[in-house]
């Protein structure tokens, strides 16, 4: 058993102190879903374990400037039965949905999740996706930052040795836009994903009569995307979030600037797949192959582009909590 | 290096010195000597562990000793001692129900249940397999837990009170 001692500081200012003062010897700790299975696996045997639990005010899901703010310390279970995030943040609520068992949903924070920085996070595509930046607080002040630019690799992240992610920073979402995440698992429950795709998409108006009528009927697929092809719906804005399918959560650049101001039909999105697809730089894992994780790479946004479309289509982001 | 705590444990206060780098399913375990919480993966993955803190259903294997400071936690011990007749109404459903094999999972199946149940007393069966999602039973194929935690949840409402 390794041995370290527990600290549990009551402010943001004692909990940056007491970084400085440990230097790299301490590690924080949040649920401890990660960190207590990772000293058990002897990944890193920390002086100390700085636990965020005893600092109030780091648990919130709030409105602010038509976005939302998610302090760091939220659980999973909490994002899961907020009704602002199943109805705004389609695809955080996917994500949440499906992540661990309840008893660990129950702990486990967003903000634990994320600095864990695992390539599997089920948390960060999503984010991506709605375009999160996080704020980050340490001994020389604040700084915001894109959460792409947060991630540097696995389990690394731009965090300096004293500094702690405090809130996580969504943006208003565009006008009739609606966001999915697809997590692909061998298993139902308690899997981590083969291949993770979150997408954001924005549409210029939402007139597709054909379309919204086989959402509505649960319409078999060849159905679904016949009625897209003749819906006249343009690509305003879409963001493409890919897990395990590089070192770390990325965007999906090429393709989300090829599918802007296109119209969404078959052929652009098998298309926006295969662009995907080429971006990504996934590995052979126990998990699944490397080629295996290309070819879902292709297909799935597909699959997330109508997920959206239904959701904007009828104006519900998520259908309620488990 | 150890550390004075003081918590509720099934209803009654607890002080005990600890070492901060213990779970809390090492202190019921070897310390307080409950054993009905069972250590299986160790790593959350399996809920052989489960107990309650605060109202919520945790694993206690992952579940550092210091975070318990002035917190009521609740063991499968504490359900039979604080009913009447010895079992609790999920104990006795589940016995009931044949949702015992082995008894492993048990405790923490039970205590999964009890927190689901406490929140919501009437959960549809898609509640309840969410709730159990996290407790691996190997023996009943899951069908008469399911059951057993139903039959719980009508005791509680269509027989006013249960037995």
């Amino acid at each position: 058993m390794i041995r370290y001692d527990y600290l549990k500081p009551s402010s943001l200012e004692e909990a940056i102190g007491l970084l400085k003062q440990y230097g790299g010897q301490a590690k924080l700790i949040a649920g401890g879903t990660d960190v207590m299975v990772d000293i058990r696996q002897k990944k890193y045997a920390p002086q100390v374990l700085i636990s965020l639990r005893g600092i109030e005010g780091l648990s919130y899901i709030r409105e602010e400037d038509g976005g939302l703010r998610i302090g760091a310390l939220t659980t999973h279970r909490e994002l899961e039965k907020s009704p602002l995030v199943r109805e705004r943040l389609g695809a955080l609520a996917d994500a949440v949905d499906n992540l661990g068992s309840v008893q660990i949903r129950n702990v486990a924070t967003i903000g634990g999740n994320i600095c864990n920085a695992a390539p599997s996070a089920d948390t960060a595509p999503p984010l991506l996706a709605l375009g999160a930046s996080v704020r980050i607080k340490g001994s020389e002040g604040e700084r915001v930052l894109p959460l792409e630019e947060f991630f540097l690799g696995p389990g690394e992240t731009a965090l300096k040795d004293d500094e702690i992610l405090v809130e996580f920073i969504i943006p208003s979402p565009p006008p009739n836009s609606a966001s999915a995440y697809w997590k692909h698992t061998r298993r139902q429950a308690m899997d981590l994903p083969i291949i993770g795709v979150a997408m954001m998409l924005a549409v210029e108006k939402t007139e597709a009569p054909a379309l919204k009528e086989a959402f509505g009927r649960e319409a078999p697929l060849e159905e679904l995307l016949g009625a897209l092809d003749k819906s006249e719906l343009v690509c305003q804005e879409v963001r493409l979030a890919l897990g395990v399918a590089a070192p770390t959560p990325m965007r999906a650049s090429k393709a989300e600037e090829f599918l802007r101001g296109k119209r969404v039909t078959q052929e652009a999105l098998l298309q926006f797949g295969e662009i995907a697809s080429s971006e990504a730089t996934p590995r052979d894992t126990v998990r699944g192959a490397a080629w295996y994780r290309r070819e879902m790479i292709k297909v799935l946004p597909k699959r997330l582009a109508l997920k959206c479309l239904e959701r904007i289509l009828h104006k519900n982001q998520k259908e309620g909590g488990k | 290096m150890r550390k004075q705590i003081s918590f509720l444990l099934n209803g009654e206060k607890v002080e005990v010195e600890v070492e901060p780098h213990w779970t809390l399913l090492y202190l019921l375990r070897e310390v307080l000597e409950l054993t009905g919480a069972k250590e299986g993966c160790g790593m959350g993955e399996c809920g052989a562990c489960t107990v309650i803190v605060n109202g919520k259903a945790v694993v206690s294997c992952l579940f550092p000793v210091m975070e318990v400071e002035g917190a009521e936690v609740w063991t499968v011990e504490g359900l039979a001692e604080t009913s009447p007749g010895g079992l609790h109404p999920i104990q006795r459903a589940f016995i009931d129900n044949g949702a015992i094999q082995c008894g492993f999972c048990t405790p923490g199946m039970i205590m999964s249940a009890k927190a689901l149940l406490d929140e919501n007393p009437n959960p549809t069966e898609e509640e309840i397999k969410t709730a159990i999602e996290g407790n691996i039973c190997r023996c009943t194929g899951y069908i008469q837990i399911i059951r057993a935690i139903e039959a719980a949840a009508k005791g509680g409402s269509d027989e006013g009170g249960v037995r």
